[in-house]
């Protein structure tokens, strides 16, 4: 059996925990920026606030009903993600984090009676331990997992599991489940099928198997092997190396003056190499790239991406600034006032395996030695207590006027209880 | 790289406490218990001052502990976060505080009550 492990609405679950006088009220989180509605608590769903909505569009809603709003605090979330994926591993043989919010749960081996209470008593523990509610769904594949962990949510009466391996089950599920809503489908062949007449997920089952393999790709009949109970889709347990890392922003204004957009550049490339050294990786190539604000047409637009290669791969935080602010410099154009910067790496390997050139002008010993040391001091110390002097902060590009406090991961933002 | 190669070969003789390395006391492995469930806080205010709670003292707190009579626990009460010792009372609680210039807090069904947490260890500082 396969467990999906899915915190409800969980970056709002998140602030609630620190302000339990929220539970039971409407609470939005918005993206980097404050732009858009990224998650919502049953309240503010109820009010009909839908994903993605811009803050501008929501705001007379969150006025009427006066709904608690909060700029995203990733550091918060990724810390209260961390608490919840221990308990996990403390408890299952094995688990697959699928994101900030999702972990698959490989519980091979576990016998099927007693499977449904083990569920319940875990989401018990994690409520109580971290004051995150979560919904466990189990069922012989990843995708019916899936399916098993929405019907948890949306009924209380299950407590926080749902066992679904019954064929007649199954299907009764099924019958009623929107195909769109299926892991893996999408909004493309949701259209798609609905032209067909197809629209919950048994219907979809119910096709035959050559018919939608000619409809769909290789990831289509896997879905459809998936629904039937046959596990198609591979148990992670190491996440995949990812082959290219982007670290990229909306700024809070737009931005016209090379100085600043430089330290912007810094700054990202910082939190790459970072990224790089975390998974033990180099980059043979470096993109730094702008672009300015779409939505103001009565000013020039530009979109501009310069790549550069490294002779030997790195992952050093000094070696990529430097190509990066070349790189800027190249591409930057007075008058324009730019929106949004990145910058992206790829061709990585791994970084046990650089191979060297005869005439290095680079002492890479001495830049990875240098940078361990950085590394060691803002893991102990805090996020960027060492930097690159033309660094800024992640966060003062962006603007995030209702952020929750740190209250687990900075020392004086903790919470306060007046006793 | 040559200053590492001599530095080497001056090593001198093995360290006699090599083979008896211990792990360096880590303060962790006794106040936090179980680190998903361990939150910290910070004290403001006096109302627990005879029990030795000073403002700006350092609150250890568990959440996955269960409340016991007379625990120093973190409570919310109808909208506010608030710290005292907790008291059943069969159908309703007493929140006692330990400053005689504070009444105890009686809290039932018709308050909005919560135990966030359990105070496991305060730390201040001298």
């Amino acid at each position: 059996m396969v467990g999906l492990c899915d915190c409800n609405n969980f970056f709002a679950s998140c602030e609630r925990v620190f302000r339990p006088d929220l539970n039971g009220k409407p609470v939005v989180v918005l993206s980097n920026n404050d732009g858009c509605i990224i998650a919502r608590s049953n309240e503010a769903k109820a009010l009909g606030i839908k994903m993605g909505t811009p803050l501008f569009q929501a705001r007379e809603v969150i006025e009427k009903h006066d709904v608690a709003v909060f700029s995203s605090n990733y550091q918060l979330y990724g810390d209260m993600s961390n608490r919840v994926i221990s308990i996990l591993k403390e408890t299952v043989p094995a688990i697959e984090v699928y994101s900030i919010d999702e972990a698959f749960l490989n519980l091979d081996g576990l016998p099927l009676e007693g499977l449904q209470q083990k569920g319940r008593d875990l989401s018990a523990r994690i409520r109580k331990d971290t004051g995150i509610p979560v919904s466990i769904g189990i069922a012989p594949t990843k995708t019916l997992a899936k399916i098993a962990s929405k019907l948890c949510k949306q009924y209380p009466k299950l407590q926080g599991c749902c066992l679904m391996y019954r064929p007649q089950d199954i299907e009764k599920v099924l019958r009623k489940f929107p195909v769109g809503d299926v892991w893996g489908i999408g909004r493309k062949y949701r259209k798609k099928l609905a032209l067909m007449g197809i629209t919950t997920a048994w219907d979809f089952c119910s096709l035959p198997r050559s018919e939608v393999s000619r409809l769909m790709s290789i990831t289509g009949v896997k879905t459809w092997l998936e629904l039937h109970g046959e596990p198609c889709i591979e148990f992670a347990e190491v996440p995949q190396d990812r082959q290219t890392i982007c670290v990229s922003r909306s700024f809070a204004h737009d931005m016209t003056d090379l100085g600043e957009l430089d330290a912007a550049v810094a700054t990202f490339t910082a939190k790459v190499a970072e990224k790089l050294r975390a998974q033990r990786m180099k980059a043979y190539v470096l993109h730094v790239f702008i672009l300015t604000n779409r939505h103001r047409e009565e000013k020039p637009q530009d979109y501009s991406i310069r790549t550069t290669g490294f002779e030997v791969a790195t992952n050093s935080t000094i070696e990529m600034t430097d190509a990066a602010s070349t790189a800027l410099r190249a591409i930057y154009k007075k008058g324009f006032g730019y929106k949004r910067a990145g910058v992206m790496v790829t061709d990585l390997v791994d970084s046990n395996k650089v191979q060297g050139v005869f005439f290095d002008t680079v002492d890479h010993e001495k830049q990875d030695r240098l940078m361990k040391v950085i590394d060691s001091i803002n893991s102990v110390n805090g996020r960027s207590t060492v930097r690159i002097a033309s660094n800024g902060e992640m966060d003062q590009f962006s603007t995030r006027a209702h952020v929750s406090k740190r209250y687990t991961t900075r020392w004086d933002e903790l919470m306060e209880v007046v006793v | 790289m040559e200053d590492d190669k001599i530095a080497l070969i001056n090593a001198g003789f093995p360290s006699p406490a090599e083979d008896f390395m211990d792990v360096a006391l880590d303060l962790n492995k006794v106040l936090v218990h179980n680190p998903a469930s361990t939150f910290f806080a910070r004290v403001k205010g006096l109302s627990m001052i005879e029990d030795g709670v000073d403002d700006g003292d350092l609150l250890i707190i568990d959440k996955s502990a269960e409340p016991y009579d007379g625990c120093l626990a973190v409570c919310f009460v109808d909208g506010e976060f608030t710290l005292k010792k907790y008291k059943s009372m069969g159908d309703y609680a007493l929140l006692m505080p330990a400053n005689k210039a504070f009444q105890p807090i009686r809290v039932d069904e018709n308050n909005q009550f919560a135990i966030w947490g359990i105070v496991r260890y305060l730390i201040k500082k001298m």
